[in-house]
């Protein structure tokens, strides 16, 4: 793994040392501009942290970004609400994203790689019509898979949400150009010539040499399943099913004769991000490897 | 051999999608078509989003193990009834018992989403509540659409502290109502004695109707809309002045900035219903005991208020055990225990009248420093005024929304006539277009 962070330059050996050297060069109007989009990305998390640690009452009269004490007070709060309902959402919100990406990897692996390798009639047709799925948001599908599901009786179950996220055109599209690109067909031909079966092939070469672009669709499919909102919103109507977002989201919603839960919804928002950036820190080694590495590298 | 690969891939397909049955079917799936035999346990699913249904229900699920109610939390009113709908169109999913307010009752009815009860209902169930609550169910025939849980006669709500410093009266009609924010903004630019919120249709609508209109009106099958009528553009060009000339503030209430005037004192008056407390200690807990709570500013000499804001209960068409769910929402509305809960835990100012004594003996923790606060709330509630609810308040709210939120940027009181007559015009023209006989 070590080896493949050292980015491996065709270019010799003297014109290298003044790339390095105009490289090193920090560029003025280059680190503004970063500088900036990082302050964009952080400020909104910086106010949900310090906006968590204020009780109801500073929430709307303190300064915006001076920090308070009440943040356990918070989580407590938020913990004791309906006997920790809060903390069943988090789980359902692990399964639904954990379990809904894991297969959607598994299903975008084989049929990128099925797309990427193999001859068969209609393949175009098949990659156009998931291309075209790639353009259409996911919320417009909602509610037909809701009136699907409702004729099989399936909704208002873990699976009414898990279904509809194991298709995701985007990790089949990354998946198939990702195995045409690092896994060479002779690479397939060697297995097969030494008598692994088409499945162990797979499983075993392919997928190895794929593991950079499917932690990728891993990562997204993830990202995306913990932040939907309109599927399981429509899909759930059980709130011990809930996963985070919406069970959030009715906490805000109690209609006009009712106080929103703003400092609870804020601390459970935090909350909520920390699992993500966990995940993020521990798989970003894998975006490391250049995504154009191939099969052949060291 | 190709095709038998495909064939094979498609093969996992299928086993992993066994497998994410197998994993998910420990779910608390918990609506159930079981029978209907006696002694059997009944399970009824409550849709709801009014804090203090967990207690009520575990009060009666401790007295009646044969019939278990289970509340799930929605997403406070629209959403909520979207949803609803969603479910009664697509033929299951929807929850046995489901909260309804009182303008959204004719929608449902008209969507087939509630059960008629009538025949199911305990008998004297009717005698505990007002006439006019009472016909907010049953929409004036003889079937039953719901047993009334709260309502929210509205009441003016303002800082006595703020109001003693200024040396300010508390108005007692619209025209000294203006005159007082007209002081109070003088003294304080800062400061309002209200806000104009053109995202509340429902308080629009509850000052509309104590000034004597009536959105709607069914004579035999033809609906009338009277959304444009004398009355309502009365108090669309009263609040339309206040805003033009900057006495009342044009932002809408429930926002993270109105919250922040109710902490710093900035907003000195709420045109509110009796449930404001509980909204005022969520928002602003350390303005505990600065607020005082009075009759609505009067337009003539007679004494009225309107209503914003209350639901009922109601069976779906789609529960299995309308007996049992009625049987429940009876109790949950009209029996001491439970309305003392309703009181204690949510905070809503119970429909069911003899229970009201009991259950309202204290005033609420917020307004400790008014301990007739219950007695003068009961001498309002019985001047709400009469109200008919059509059924697509869904599109006059929307439009309202769309209209009064031009109107307020404008600032203009002749934009908020506009408004009025665009929320009429929009109004009509669904009605007719939905294939309701509309009378001209």
């Amino acid at each position: 793994m070590t080896t493949t962070l050292t980015r491996p330059s065709p270019t010799p050996v003297p014109v290298r040392t003044s790339l390095d050297q105009r490289r090193h060069r920090p560029s003025a109007p280059a680190t503004i501009t970063l500088l900036l989009g990082a302050l964009y990305c952080l400020l909104p998390v910086v106010w949900v942290v310090m906006a968590s640690s204020k009780s109801a009452g500073e929430l709307f009269s303190t300064f915006t970004f001076a920090p308070s004490t009440h943040l356990w007070d918070n989580i407590q709060e938020l913990s004791t609400y309906r006997g920790g309902l809060y903390w069943r959402w988090m789980v359902n919100t692990v399964i639904y994203a954990g379990v809904g990406g894991g297969l959607s990897v598994l299903i975008s692996a084989m049929a990128g790689y099925g797309l990427a390798k193999y001859q068969f009639v209609g393949k175009k047709a098949i990659f156009y019509v998931i291309l075209a799925g790639v353009l259409v948001p996911g919320v417009v599908l909602a509610v037909p898979q809701y009136l699907l599901l409702a004729k099989v009786g399936l909704t208002n179950t873990y699976l009414s949400v898990l279904l509809p996220s194991l298709i995701s055109p985007y990790g089949i599209y990354l998946s198939r150009i990702y195995a045409a690109a690092a896994v060479p067909d002779d690479v397939i031909e060697a297995a097969r010539t030494d008598g692994a079966g088409e499945l162990k092939t797979f499983l075993q070469i392919a997928v190895p040499m794929m593991k950079p672009g499917l932690v990728t669709v891993f990562l997204f499919q993830f990202v995306a399943i913990w932040n939907n909102f309109m599927l399981p919103y429509i899909m759930l109507g059980n709130d011990r099913l809930f996963p985070i977002t919406v069970g959030l989201s009715g906490l805000l919603n109690q209609g006009a004769s009712q106080p929103a839960m703003y400092t609870s919804v804020i601390t459970g928002a935090l909350l909520s991000i920390i699992p993500l950036a966990a995940l993020f820190l521990t798989l970003q080694r894998y975006w490391q490897v250049d995504l154009a590495a191939g099969a052949v590298k060291a | 051999m190709r095709l038998h690969t495909s064939l094979r891939l498609a093969a996992v397909v299928a086993a992993t999608a066994l497998l994410a049955t197998a994993c998910s079917s420990g779910g608390g799936d918990e609506t159930t078509d079981g029978s209907t035999g006696s002694g059997e346990k009944v399970e009824l699913t409550f849709w709801t989003w009014a804090p203090g249904m967990e207690e009520v229900v575990d009060a009666w699920n401790a007295k009646n193990p044969n019939i278990h109610v289970t509340v799930n939390k929605q997403d406070g009113g629209d959403p909520a009834v979207t949803k609803l709908l969603t479910a009664i169109k697509a033929g299951s999913g929807a929850p046995d018992i489901f909260q309804t307010e009182y303008q959204k009752i004719p929608t449902l009815v008209s969507s087939d989403a509630l059960a008629d009860i009538a025949d199911v209902l305990p008998d004297g169930t009717k005698d505990h509540f007002a006439a006019g609550t009472w016909e907010a169910v049953t929409l004036g025939s003889d079937a039953v659409y719901g047993v009334p849980q709260d309502s929210g006669p509205m009441e003016f709500y303002y800082r006595d502290d703020v109001f003693q410093q200024l040396g300010l009266q508390v108005p007692t009609t619209w025209e000294q109502y203006a005159e007082v924010a007209e002081q109070l903004h003088t003294a304080d630019p800062t400061k309002y004695l209200g806000t104009f919120s053109a995202t509340d249709a429902g308080w629009f609508t509850g000052l509309t109707q104590q000034a004597g209109a009536s959105w709607w009106g069914i004579d035999g099958d033809a609906w009338s809309v009277e959304i444009n009528s004398v009355q309502t553009l009365k108090v669309a060009q009263y609040w339309g002045d206040l805003v033009e000339k900057g006495v009342i503030d044009n932002k809408p209430m429930y926002t993270p900035e109105w919250n922040a005037a109710l902490n710093d004192g900035t907003q000195v008056g709420w045109l509110s219903a009796i449930w404001a407390p509980g909204v005022l200690e969520g928002n602003a807990p350390d303005t505990a005991g600065k607020w005082k709570m009075a009759p609505m500013p009067q337009w003539d000499g007679d004494n009225a208020t309107g209503n914003w804001g209350g639901s009922a209960s109601s069976v779906t068409s789609q529960s299995k055990h309308a007996k049992e769910a009625a049987q429940f929402i009876a109790w949950m509305n009209s029996d001491q225990e439970a309305v003392n809960i309703l009181v204690s835990a949510g905070g809503l100012y119970p429909a069911d009248i003899p229970g009201q004594a009991e259950a309202l003996a204290n005033p609420p923790a917020f307004f400790s420093n008014q301990p007739d606060f219950y007695t003068l709330a009961g001498q309002i509630a019985q001047t709400v005024t009469p109200f008919t609810y059509g059924p697509n308040v869904n599109v006059a709210y929307s439009a309202y929304n769309d209209e009064f939120g031009k109107a307020t940027e404008a600032k203009k009181a002749s934009a908020f006539t506009d408004a009025v007559q665009a929320m009429q015009t929009a109004t009509v023209d669904d009605l007719k277009s939905s294939g309701f006989t509309v009378k001209d």
